[in-house]
């Protein structure tokens, strides 16, 4: 009688225990207490940042046209389709309730670079934080500083319409644990211009997101990195721009990236009409350097 | 493995690559028909860009009559009708060799729309292609995003 009690009480505490283990691994990270303290936000720089970081291109409204100069009204509302259900970007504005105007930059920061929300909770990886997890935190402080400059929209963008058992937030901790591995596929050390190509494709411009193909949960296939994928839509598809794919010479892939004529003189399609609109406004220096570290990259076949 | 067998797999093999022909050439040939002068008519976009596009880069020297000339024929491709060539049944999802999305059909006034952006960024560039280079590449960027807005929506991604 003693012995069930004890195995009853054990087989409880075991359970509590194994309930607050799951609460505590699966609680969205927080950034460190110094993250942005160092830091002495420029929104002109931080403009850059957003530029190259491709916000515009998620968060404007589905049917807006921008020419990448006038500030952007940032609604959200826009349709990912994608194996797991239908993803709609947020509104990302200065609203104070529809957007991000109430938010501390701490909180738009764990946003951008953990994909945590205010409260907590986990973003789904539609949101390329685990491209930006590698950003550097001047570059997170300008970001935020910018996007404090910019109109607020008032239009709440409806929910992600995501089944079971995507819908169980929780479990993007284990997805993040699995499938955000933050090492750069091009190794240390590099030359500069290649670093700066690197940090510009792998984290800012977030390529790898469409271009590298996922697995059955959607993870990123490291060892095809950038070797092409079915698009998530399920028509069509996103080309290899390894250089066993891409065969342009740098000046013709950073010419395609300044006005989105290839070298036949076909031009972009698909999202990659809205990417060329942000990489028209980086400058000649930062094409070029995109160019190389694609070359630089393993061929994927 | 028996004699019958080997039979039916060589007939199999054999027949296979017809099977792939005759659905190949079930294609209506009015839709192929279309299907071939659309495509020819973007060729001939990307030919005279091609030819604008190597002064806008320098690879080959500005030459204001040849700038003239080539951004002309992009303003007078612009302006051909083009109903003949987008028949219905013409998508990607009806029939192979194509990238044109259904999407086409469904917004009809959308993509006549595009075409008007297409032939005002073409009048622009017929207009100063001759004057200089700066002239030339600035004009230039209005045809690409032109060309671009409509294969946004309208063009399968390879």
């Amino acid at each position: 009688m003693m012995a069930d009690r004890a195995f009853i009480a054990g087989f409880f505490v075991i359970g509590i225990m194994a309930v607050s283990a799951f609460l505590t691994l699966t609680a969205g990270r927080d950034l460190p207490a110094d993250y942005l303290q160092m830091q002495v936000a420029d929104p002109v720089q931080g403009e850059r940042v957003f530029i190259a970081a491709g916000c515009a291109s998620c968060h404007l409204a589905p049917d807006a046209k921008w020419d990448g100069n006038a500030p952007p009204p940032l609604p959200g509302g826009r349709r990912f389709p994608s194996p797991f259900g239908t993803f709609t970007a947020p509104n990302i504005s200065t609203h104070p309730e529809a957007g991000l105007g109430n938010w501390s930059d701490r909180a738009i920061a764990r946003a951008v670079v953990l994909g945590v929300s205010p409260e907590g909770a986990h973003y789904y990886p539609a949101f390329p934080y685990a491209s930006y997890q590698t950003a550097d935190p001047r570059d997170i402080a300008d970001l935020i500083a910018y996007l404090r400059t910019l109109p607020p929209v008032e239009s709440i963008a409806p929910p992600h319409e995501v089944g079971f058992p995507f819908n169980i937030r929780r479990s993007l901790a284990v997805w993040k644990f699995l499938f955000t591995d933050p090492t750069p596929i091009l190794p240390d050390p590099l030359p500069a211009e290649l670093a700066r190509g690197r940090y510009l494709v792998e984290t800012l411009g977030h390529c790898g997101e469409c271009h590298t193909p996922r697995n059955p949960l959607g993870g990123l296939d490291r060892r095809r990195w950038l070797g092409g994928a079915a698009h998530p839509s399920g028509d069509g598809s996103i080309p290899n721009i390894t250089p066993a794919g891409l065969i342009w010479s740098e000046a013709d892939i950073a010419a395609y990236l300044k006005t989105g004529f290839t070298p036949e003189f076909d031009v972009a399609g698909g999202e990659m009409v809205e990417v060329i609109v942000n990489t028209a406004r980086l400058s000649d220096a930062d094409r070029q350097a995109i160019a190389s570290s694609l070359k630089a990259i393993p061929p994927v076949q | 493995m028996t004699a019958t067998l080997k039979v039916l797999c060589a007939t199999l093999a054999l027949s296979l690559p017809a099977t792939i022909a005759s659905t190949e050439s079930h294609v209506d040939p009015a839709i192929q028909g279309a299907i071939t002068a659309r495509q020819s008519h973007m060729r001939l976009y990307a030919h005279n860009l091609g030819a604008l596009g190597a002064m806008a880069r320098g690879m080959v020297e500005y030459d204001a009559e040849r700038a003239s000339a080539a951004a002309s024929n992009l303003l007078a491709l612009s302006q051909l009708s083009q109903g003949s060539y987008w028949v219905p049944g013409s998508d990607n999802s009806s029939v192979e060799g194509t990238r044109a999305l259904p999407a086409i059909w469904a917004n009809i006034p959308d993509v006549v729309e595009h075409a008007a952006a297409l032939t005002a960024a073409a009048e622009s560039l017929a207009a100063s292609a001759g004057t200089d280079l700066a002239s030339l590449q600035a004009g230039m960027g209005a045809v690409g995003g032109a060309c671009g807005a409509c294969h946004r929506a309208y063009r399968q991604s390879e």
